[in-house]
């Protein structure tokens, strides 16, 4: 068995799962670690339900085993839930509390799960509930969600912080560097106050 | 290089670069995209790369240039590889003088395909090498092998990713890219390049003649090997063997394939060791069949008695679960947890903005009682939508068309491909309707690019692969010059002038062709296109939901009325669909 440490990332496609995947990957080159991972590519990206997979000190298959992620980080409340089952027990789960509805909702009128309901279930888990779209905000940009999350997530995984940052420095477009690093570090912060 | 966190497809062309690749073509398809897409950015290029329009056109390009002595590149997605069978099975006659691989990569699941056909059947039934990757590092460091061993023995490579290593990512060591520019040269040799029925017959042996000497060598290679650890062995190949080398508990043997054909005699001093064999591999049982040829009365394990699937793709669990049914593992080291029950789905969705909803919309309010047959594109999502009926194969919606129109269906028929997917394999289509006389209705998609595929050009989109300027290919006459006598191009975020130009063409008989041009939304948005976004007024909104069924996510619809969100692009079909006019401009902030 590997001993690797499983970070699932989901969300909707369009939400930068695969940047933050990235940049986890980065961290992991930047200390000397293996590791490997999988992801949402082609028509299923569409606005659909999205998944990466990172395996730190992953040696084998890039896909985590249900079951045996150590951390999901989600963009998103429904899809928190819909890949919960991919936790192990004592797993920890950090996600976005914001909610689109998937239109086939609308479509076809399908039960709309509220708000509180999901919250209520996610609490079976060590849940860690962040507003990124706020924080994201006041760090400059709506778009540096992904880098809130992966901050907020970062006090869960064995990267050091400086490594997680100088990669967000790496992988994100030049003229947003100062936006992301807040972003990241305000996230952060936020991660630690639950 | 160095050591870098890169998608498997990346890791390939990036082994192509250390290859000194001189020639490469394709054409698009998940998961194979992303190879061709990181060539043709490379800065100062010292080869040459075109997105071709179909597969057989591709291979046929990268053939002559591997005739030429140079090393040609050819990628595609499984079923290309079906349109690329003509060359192929022929190319592995005439041979190859410079290395000459072709990429093809399956997709087990069939994340993003309409089957899940098994690229190493094609290698076995042309007889050419094929070589089949475990991890992302192995991937990159059998390209140069193939290339290698297409020279050595004049014979085309298949390479044969799956949608695990294409679109996996992990820390691969990359080594430098090689800059030898080969110029190519053709020398005739009518008895080898051109395969009459006398010349053929004698090229056919020698490609059974070099069979052997390819066997050895990819056990030489190293692409196959094996440790003996005890009576039981577990036989895996391609992805499968990284599955299992997961978990592979002590004391059991593990023999890798990872290239065909395999050598028996070797396979079989392998078999004969152990008591029991357990064969782990993703679709056809092309493993499986040998090791039960070599086995004699050893029991094996496998897909031909129930133990593993057909069909789908492995993984851990699945690997375990298996290995404890034919008694190779004690207990799954995977404990199963069920999914919540019953969350809505999430499909993927046409965009906010996407030409095709509204194309489809106006379709649908002209044509009530249609036939609807489909391509191969972003629109099969029209499915949803309910105006996509058939979709079997690139450019079969007009094929479809034709051939429910002559036999004897009396509804209308309207089909939609897209431009790309016309350009592929769609005109030969629209000719024979046209001269045999159909009557059908064919809406060209025409969004200028290949869409889903991650937007790479076409001849339609006036830039080559490189993004050098070509010109542009004329839809309207190409539809003319096939004989059709009604060709109209409409804009489809007009909905009202595409209903009408519809309306007509429900009058009349034979062949029409309408073309409904935008561009795709997220090249438009990519190259700076604003147009300002829309809101609901609430106070004029009714709650009617004729927004909420057109089906865009930008819209919502809570507290009894309608919502525009942020993916809002401004098409404004909205605006036009709304019965009381609720739908405004949002007001600059």
């Amino acid at each position: 068995m590997s001993g690797s440490f499983d970070i699932l990332i989901v969300g909707i496609g369009g939400q930068g799962t695969i940047l933050a995947s990235n940049i986890l990957g980065e961290a992991c080159l930047l200390e000397g670690r293996h590791v490997k991972g999988a992801e949402t590519h082609g028509m299923a990206q569409r606005g659909g339900s999205v998944e990466s997979h990172i395996r730190i000190d992953g040696l084998y298959g890039p896909l985590i085993p249900p079951g045996k992620a150590d951390l999901l980080i989600s963009f998103d409340l429904l899809e928190a839930l819909r890949y919960s089952h991919y936790l192990k027990k004592d797993g920890k789960m950090v996600v976005n509390r914001h909610l689109v509805l998937p239109t086939s909702v609308y479509m076809q009128k399908l039960a709309v799960p509220a708000e509180d309901e999901i919250i209520a279930a996610l609490k079976e888990h060590d849940l860690c509930l962040i507003d990124a779209d706020k924080i994201a905000a006041e760090a400059g940009s709506p778009l540096s969600q992904n880098v809130v999350m992966l901050g907020a997530a970062s006090l869960s995984m064995p990267l050091k912080s400086e490594s997680l940052l100088t990669a967000v420095r790496h992988l994100v477009p030049k003229k947003t560097i100062e936006i992301n690093v807040k972003a990241f570090e305000s996230g952060r912060e936020s991660g630690g106050t639950f | 290089m160095g050591r870098k966190y890169i998608l498997g497809n990346e890791a390939i062309a990036h082994a192509c670069l250390e290859s000194g690749v001189n020639f490469v073509s394709g054409y698009p398809g998940t998961p194979s995209s992303e190879v061709i897409d990181t060539l043709r950015v490379q800065p100062n290029p010292s080869y040459y790369v075109e997105w071709s329009v179909n597969e057989k056109v591709a291979l046929e390009n990268a053939l002559a240039a591997a005739w030429c002595g140079i090393r040609a590149l050819c990628t595609m997605k499984h079923v290309g590889l079906n349109v690329a069978a003509d060359p192929l099975m022929t190319s592995a006659y005439t041979g190859v003088t410079g290395g000459l691989v072709i990429l093809s990569a399956d997709d087990p699941f069939a994340h993003s395909s309409q089957n899940e056909q098994d690229s190493r059947c094609y290698a076995h039934f042309a007889r050419v090498p094929c070589l089949d990757p475990a991890t992302l590092q192995e991937a990159h460091d059998m390209i140069p092998e193939a290339f290698r061993m297409s020279e050595e023995f004049g014979i085309p490579v298949i390479f044969r990713p799956t949608t695990r290593i294409c679109h996996s990512k992990g820390d691969v060591e990359l080594g430098e890219p090689l800059a030898v520019h080969r110029e190519g040269e053709f020398h005739k040799n009518p008895r080898n390049y051109v395969v009459i029925p006398a010349h053929t017959r004698v090229l056919h042996k020698m490609l059974n003649e070099k069979q052997p000497a390819i066997r050895k060598r990819l056990v030489e290679r190293g692409f196959n090997h094996y440790v003996i650890r005890g009576k039981m062995a577990i036989i895996a190949s391609g992805i499968g063997a990284s599955y299992v080398q997961e978990i592979l508990p002590e004391g059991v043997s593990f023999l890798k394939i990872g290239a065909y054909p395999i050598d028996e005699e070797w396979l079989g001093d392998f078999v004969r060791e152990h008591e029991r064999v357990l064969v782990i591999e993703e679709l056809a049982p092309e493993v499986e069949e040998i090791v039960r040829q070599v086995a004699g009365n050893i029991p094996v394990f496998g897909k031909k008695n129930g133990y593993t699937p057909f069909e789908g793709e492995l993984s851990s669990p699945l690997v375990a679960d298996i290995m404890v049914r034919a008694g190779f593992m004690n207990r799954n080291p995977f404990k199963g947890i069920d999914p919540v029950q019953n969350l809505p789905p999430r499909p993927p969705i046409l965009c906010a903005g996407c030409l095709h909803r509204s194309a489809f919309y106006a379709i649908k309010k002209v044509f009530k009682e249609a036939i609807y047959p489909s391509d191969i594109g972003c629109y099969t999502l029209g499915l949803q939508l309910g105006v996509v009926d058939t979709t079997i194969c690139m450019g079969a919606s007009i094929t479809v068309a034709s051939g429910m129109s002559h036999a004897g269906e009396q509804r209308d028929i309207v089909c939609t491909i897209g431009d790309s997917t016309f350009l592929h394999t769609g005109i030969q289509g629209l000719v024979n309707a046209v001269y045999n006389g159909a009557n059908i209705t064919v809406v060209i998609l025409d969004n200028r690019i290949t869409a889903m595929t991650g937007h790479q050009p076409n001849p339609n989109s006036g830039v080559t692969a490189c993004g050098v300027e070509s010109p542009q290919v004329s839809l309207d006459a190409i539809c003319r010059a096939c004989g059709v006598d009604f060709v109209e191009s409409v804009d489809p975020y007009d909905i009202t002038g595409m209903v009408t130009v519809l309306q007509e063409v429900k009058k009349r008989k034979g062949v029409k062709v309408i073309i409904a041009k935008q561009m795709c939304v997220i090249s438009a948005r990519r190259s700076g296109v604003k147009r300002g976004r829309y809101m609901v007024n609430p106070d004029i909104c009714t709650g009617c939901g004729t927004c909420v069924r057109f089906g865009c996510p930008a819209i919502e619809f809570a507290d009894e009325h309608a919502r525009i969100n942020d993916l809002c692009s401004g098409c404004s079909v909205c605006v036009q669909l709304c019965p009381t006019g609720a739908i405004v401009r949002e007001a600059k902030k």
